[in-house]
């Protein structure tokens, strides 16, 4: 995947790294550092139609429980496993081992780049 | 002449700082009396004027109290019931009536927040989820329910959610107990589900409506025992959820729910010793197959692991509690019934597998004998197999046959004019058997023989076969192992319980005494009046008395919590805004700084939450308010605001914020958790609101039972009175409807008619002691100890929000985020340290992350809260010894806290500070600690390694 610098956001904390007509999605570390110890991960089924804006999944902390919104119209390819396994991937890496969906789409709506992400956290 | 007077006032026990104490206090805060300190923290627009005619006479004494309580039990008439519909006489064991239902160290405590200092209950609760688990044949059950009928409701809304199917159809066995339809029609009606009744013919075909659940109910209200597993399989194979709603007894004889395909289980544990009470408390139960588990309402205990690798409970996944989900929650259930389903949790341990299958078999037998006696008497049978009910057809004599039991001391269920059913259970005599049979005409002096044998579904699967239930069965290893576990809590009988928000304020033995006498404990929900009439007179005076002091015309007892009653309240507006064809009123404002179950019953009442913003004093932003009342004006259903606030605030604004909204058009819901700081001082009534909750448990002296039961009683103006709460089985109408009739699905919120009777006379008896002036004295020490509190410890720890003249009404708000930035010392950190100086922590992060909010209540004396700010200061000042370098940040005694006897004294010591610093940190401790049984729990172990039933008994060998 890219570096989280090239990666596109969302105002709801994800990240999209886009390869070809498929969208990995994660959330931000700022999301995983606000949301805690993550125990619990829901996510889509395999082959399900995500629509953007809509919560497809959640994401429980001993604290909090945060919803995935999907960020684009599309197809759910693939989901992370490990993350069904070991929650924690989630803090450890949010950016890399701790992703979470893959999504196939014709069009990319409007996302922030890195900067204005950064600007919108404060960071 | 020398005057004869009363020697004691009840008001000198019940309130903890005497004058002395109190005017120490009032040179703290800088007032010099109580009055002048309460009337100038509230504001001055909404102080009440003492009522010409009052209805709750002067203060009575404790022995004149219990007099007065002896009156209305010797009205109500304890008879033999078999009038069954999931409410049967049972047998409570002395051992454990004694020891815990009238033992402070279970009743006194509050829900397991706190986990290291509740081990105890922690570990009777995960008794009580493994025996539902273990008869339901289910995987994971919850720590208890409401009540069956609410458990029930709870079931439909799981399997909305969690259903595949896009129908908006529930299917309901026509054989469910009455008040369970009640209240599904009611729940269901508010948030868009259509119910659909199966018929017994059409539960025995394979092709069923579209729907997203069905509910059986097994064995059926008639007694009937059925396979249900093709209507189960039917409904799943659409996508659909399967509830059934099973009697844990029979399931002991009966194949389990899990074995014939359930995915949810729901009942109630009422007759494994709890007492029936006029229709409560009680524990509910649910279980689910796994998958559902993160679906489950209420609360759930778990097992994790302590900083030593122990194993060690806790509550698990409690963030999906509403306070956290807010308006996406999906279930406003707050709290659970723990101290109900410790006693039946108990009552399986005490008996074990064995015992609960020789009493159920026993109840059987009973009911067989019977049917076979009616049937050799030529009356027909409405099913071929039953477990303890038995429905006998009678054509045009059921109300005859049902009159002459009662001549001989015994309520049958009059069904229909050609109906009778009747339940036998764990206290029948086969004496009362014959008697009854004898009122079907049955002239021998014995039983017929039975006809029957085992049911065709028998239970051929092991159940409670872990030790917990092969070991107590004695008494003396009962009364040792209900010690064992009370010696592991904290709970009031320790010390203050500082819960800002909880009130955890003196449950008077006196108050508690009624609670136990058969004339409560022994009378069935839906006995006939003429047996309940003391119950119906204490409920009548007690509604009256709670309408005056809110400043209200009527008042429902029916809500089981604080949580129902906010639904009873919320469906009493809807059904207003109906009745005047405002249909599109659906909005609800409520304040970003609200209790989350404000949103969740907001809902669950079929509204749209709408979120109004707080200012940086914490109050609500007059300005947000009115923007949003222009913006939602047409569809404005209602606000909901606590009052004093969740941030233990007297807000000044609060005439205009209820004119506001009146102006709009909109009703004003006033949740009364915090009206322990306004009794005598105010009323919701007099200020704007037009209906309320008041928590019975809170104010007026339910204990807590470690995590409930409640009363949540609602109170409305009259323009709502018609709207509250009924019962279609009610004895009578307590309620003042101005003439109009019951309202559309009774809006019944619970299976009883009057919620929880049996601990109505504990808050009956605190009025009747305290008498009005006593109320307002509460009122005054309470607000008086919050505000020493504050001023004592805001050199210390930054008092975050107060209002007029700088006061705090009933609690305040310390905010520790300043020390945690300062030091790294976290809420945790402190909370836990206050277990090693002997306290249990105030609320934590509720409702601001990062604090703590403290309630001393008026019941504490000056010592102990003297005691707790003197450990508040001293923590405070280790903290700042860390932060200049003292002990490392990983290695402290904030961090490491709290410290077990063990922790300290097996193998070698290499912490930067000494054994005494860690566990006896002042010195008054050494003669009276109390010890946590485990260290600090790691709360994400547990959420990710979800196991909610006893761990095998190899787990806790070191």
């Amino acid at each position: 995947m890219s570096e989280p610098t090239e990666r596109r956001y969302t105002k709801e904390h994800e990240w999209i790294d886009v390869v070809g007509d498929i969208a990995t999605v994660g959330i931000t570390s700022y999301a995983a550092d606000k949301l805690g110890d993550v125990v619990f991960v829901d996510l889509p089924t395999v082959g399900s139609t995500v629509a953007e804006g809509r919560v497809v999944g959640e994401i429980e902390s001993t604290k909090s429980v945060g919803e995935l919104f999907a960020p684009v119209n599309g197809t759910v390819t693939e989901i992370n496993d490990a993350v069904v396994a070991t929650p924690e991937l989630v803090n450890s890496d949010p950016f890399g081992a701790g992703w979470l969906i893959r999504v196939t789409f014709t069009e990319l709506p409007e996302l922030l780049s890195y900067a204005e992400y950064s600007a919108l956290v404060g960071e | 002449m020398p005057t004869i007077h009363s020697t004691d006032r009840f008001q000198d026990r019940h309130i903890g700082t005497d004058s002395v104490a109190q005017l120490e206090m009032l040179s703290a805060v800088g007032y010099d009396s109580v009055d002048d300190l309460v009337l100038a923290a509230v504001p001055k627009s909404i102080h009440v004027n003492p009522l010409e005619n009052s209805s709750i006479p002067e203060a009575a004494t404790e022995r004149e109290a219990l007099a007065e309580l002896r009156l209305f039990a010797n009205k109500n008439t304890v008879r033999r019931s078999m009038i069954g519909l999931g409410y049967y006489d049972t047998i409570t064991p002395a051992v454990i009536k004694r020891n815990v239902l009238e033992n402070p160290s279970w009743y006194t405590a509050y829900t397991p927040y706190q986990p290291e200092i509740s081990q105890g209950r922690l570990e009777a609760l995960i008794n009580f989820q493994t025996m539902v688990e273990d008869l339901t044949g289910l995987d994971i059950a919850n720590a208890s329910m409401l009540d069956e009928g609410t458990a029930v409701v709870e079931a439909m809304l799981l399997a909305r959610r969690a259903s595949k199917s896009v129908s908006k159809v529930f299917l309901v066995d026509a054989d469910a107990f009455p008040q369970t339809k009640a209240l599904l029609a009611n729940r269901a009606a508010a948030v868009g589900i259509e119910l659909r009744e199966l018929s017994r013919v059409e539960a025995s075909e394979t092709s069923l409506p579209d729907a997203f659940g069905v509910m059986v109910q097994y064995p059926g209200a008639s007694g009937r025992v059925w396979d249900p597993s093709a209507v189960l399989a039917a409904v799943k194979e659409q996508g659909g959820i399967a509830v059934v709603a099973a009697d844990l007894l029979a399931l002991t004889l009966l194949k389990s729910p899990g074995e014939f395909g359930a995915d949810v289980a729901v009942g109630i544990t009422q007759r494994f010793g709890v007492p029936m009470g006029f229709g409560g408390p009680h524990a509910g139960y649910m279980a689910v197959r796994n998958g559902l588990e993160r679906q489950l309402p209420g609360r759930l205990v778990g097992v994790s692991q302590d900083a030593a690798g122990h194993p060690a409970y806790r509550l698990s996944l409690q963030v999906r509690e509403q306070h956290i989900r807010r308006e996406k929650a999906t279930s406003n259930i707050c709290t659970a019934q723990v101290l109900l389903s410790v006693m039946a949790s108990m009552y399986a341990v005490y008996h074990g597998p064995g015992g609960l299958k020789r009493i159920a078999q026993s109840v059987r037998a009973k009911a067989i004998r019977f049917a076979s006696t009616i049937d050799a008497l030529g009356f027909e049978l409405a099913s071929e197999d039953f477990f303890d009910t038995v429905t006998v057809k009678a054509k045009g004599m059921a109300a005859d046959i049902v009159a002459a039991a009662l001549q001989r001391n015994y309520n049958l269920h009059l069904v229909d004019a050609d109906t009778i059913s009747i339940s036998f259970d764990e206290t029948t005599t086969e004496a009362e058997v014959l008697d009854v049979a004898t009122v079907f005409g049955w002239k021998e002096k014995t039983l017929a023989e039975p006809l029957r044998g085992p049911g065709f579904l028998a239970r051929t699967t092991d159940y409670l076969t872990h030790p917990v239930f092969n070991t107590h069965h004695s008494e003396t290893g009962m009364m040792r192992y209900l010690k064992y576990l009370a010696d592991k809590d904290y709970a009031l009988d320790r010390g203050m319980i500082p819960l800002g928000s909880c009130t955890m304020k003196l449950n008077a033995a006196t108050e508690m005494e009624a609670v136990t006498w058969p004339e409560f404990g022994g009378i069935h929900p839906f006995a006939p009046e003429a047996d309940v009439v003391g119950y119906l007179d204490l409920i009548e005076q007690l509604q009256g008395w709670l309408a005056e002091v809110t400043g209200y015309d009527e008042v429902s007892l029916q809500p089981n919590a604080g949580s129902q009653g906010e639904l009873a309240g919320l469906l009493a507006i809807r059904g207003y805004h109906h009745s005047r064809g405002d249909l599109h009123r659906t909005a609800c404002l409520i304040p970003a700084s609200a209790h989350g179950t404000n949103a969740a019953s907001a809902v669950l009442a079929g509204m749209k939450v709408v979120v109004v913003a707080t200012n940086e004093l914490g109050n609500v932003d007059l300005d947000d308010l009115r923007a949003k009342i222009a913006e939602h004006a047409d569809e404005l259903a209602a606000l909901m605001i606590t009052y004093p606030s969740t941030h233990g605030v007297y807000e000044h604004e609060v005439r205009d914020i209820t004119d506001a909204v009146h102006a709009a058009g909109g009703q004003v819901y006033v949740d009364g958790a915090n009206l322990n700081a306004l009794l005598g001082y105010a009323r919701f009534g007099d200020f704007g609101g037009d209906v309320s909750h008041l928590n019975l448990h809170k104010t007026f002296c339910i204990p807590h039972g470690g995590g409930g039961p409640g009363v949540g009683p609602v109170a409305a103006k009259a323009h709502l009175a018609p709207f509250l709460p009924g019962h279609p089985l009610a004895q009578r109408d307590t309620i003042n409807r101005g003439g109009a009739t019951l309202p559309e699905h009774f809006n019944i919120v619970s299976a009883a008619p009057y919620g929880s009777p049996s601990i109505l006379p504990i808050s009956w008896a605190y009025v009747r002691m305290m008498g009005a002036e006593g109320l307002k004295a509460a009122t005054g020490a309470a607000v008086l100890a919050a505000n020493y509190v504050a001023a004592k410890l805001r050199d210390h720890y930054p008092v975050l929000y107060s209002g007029d003249n700088g006061l705090v009404a009933h609690e305040c708000i310390l905010d520790l985020r300043p020390l945690t930035a300062a030091t790294g010392v976290t809420v945790d950190d402190v909370a836990k340290r206050l277990i090693d100086y002997g306290f249990h922590a105030p609320t934590m992060s509720f409702p601001v992350a990062g604090t703590f909010m403290v309630e001393p209540t008026e019941s504490e004396d000056l010592v102990e809260i003297d005691r707790f700010i003197a450990a508040m200061v001293a923590i405070k000042a280790e903290a700042d010894a860390l932060a200049a370098g003292r002990w490392s940040v990983d290695d402290n005694p904030l961090v490491n806290a709290p410290h077990t006897a063990q922790a300290v004294i097996v193998g070698e010591w290499d912490h930067p500070y000494s054994r005494e610093e860690a566990v006896y940190p002042v010195r008054a401790l050494i003669r009276g600690k109390y010890w946590p049984p485990v260290r600090r729990i790691d709360q994400a172990y547990g959420d990710r390694n979800l196991v909610c039933a006893c761990p095998p008994i190899e787990a806790f060998v070191d």
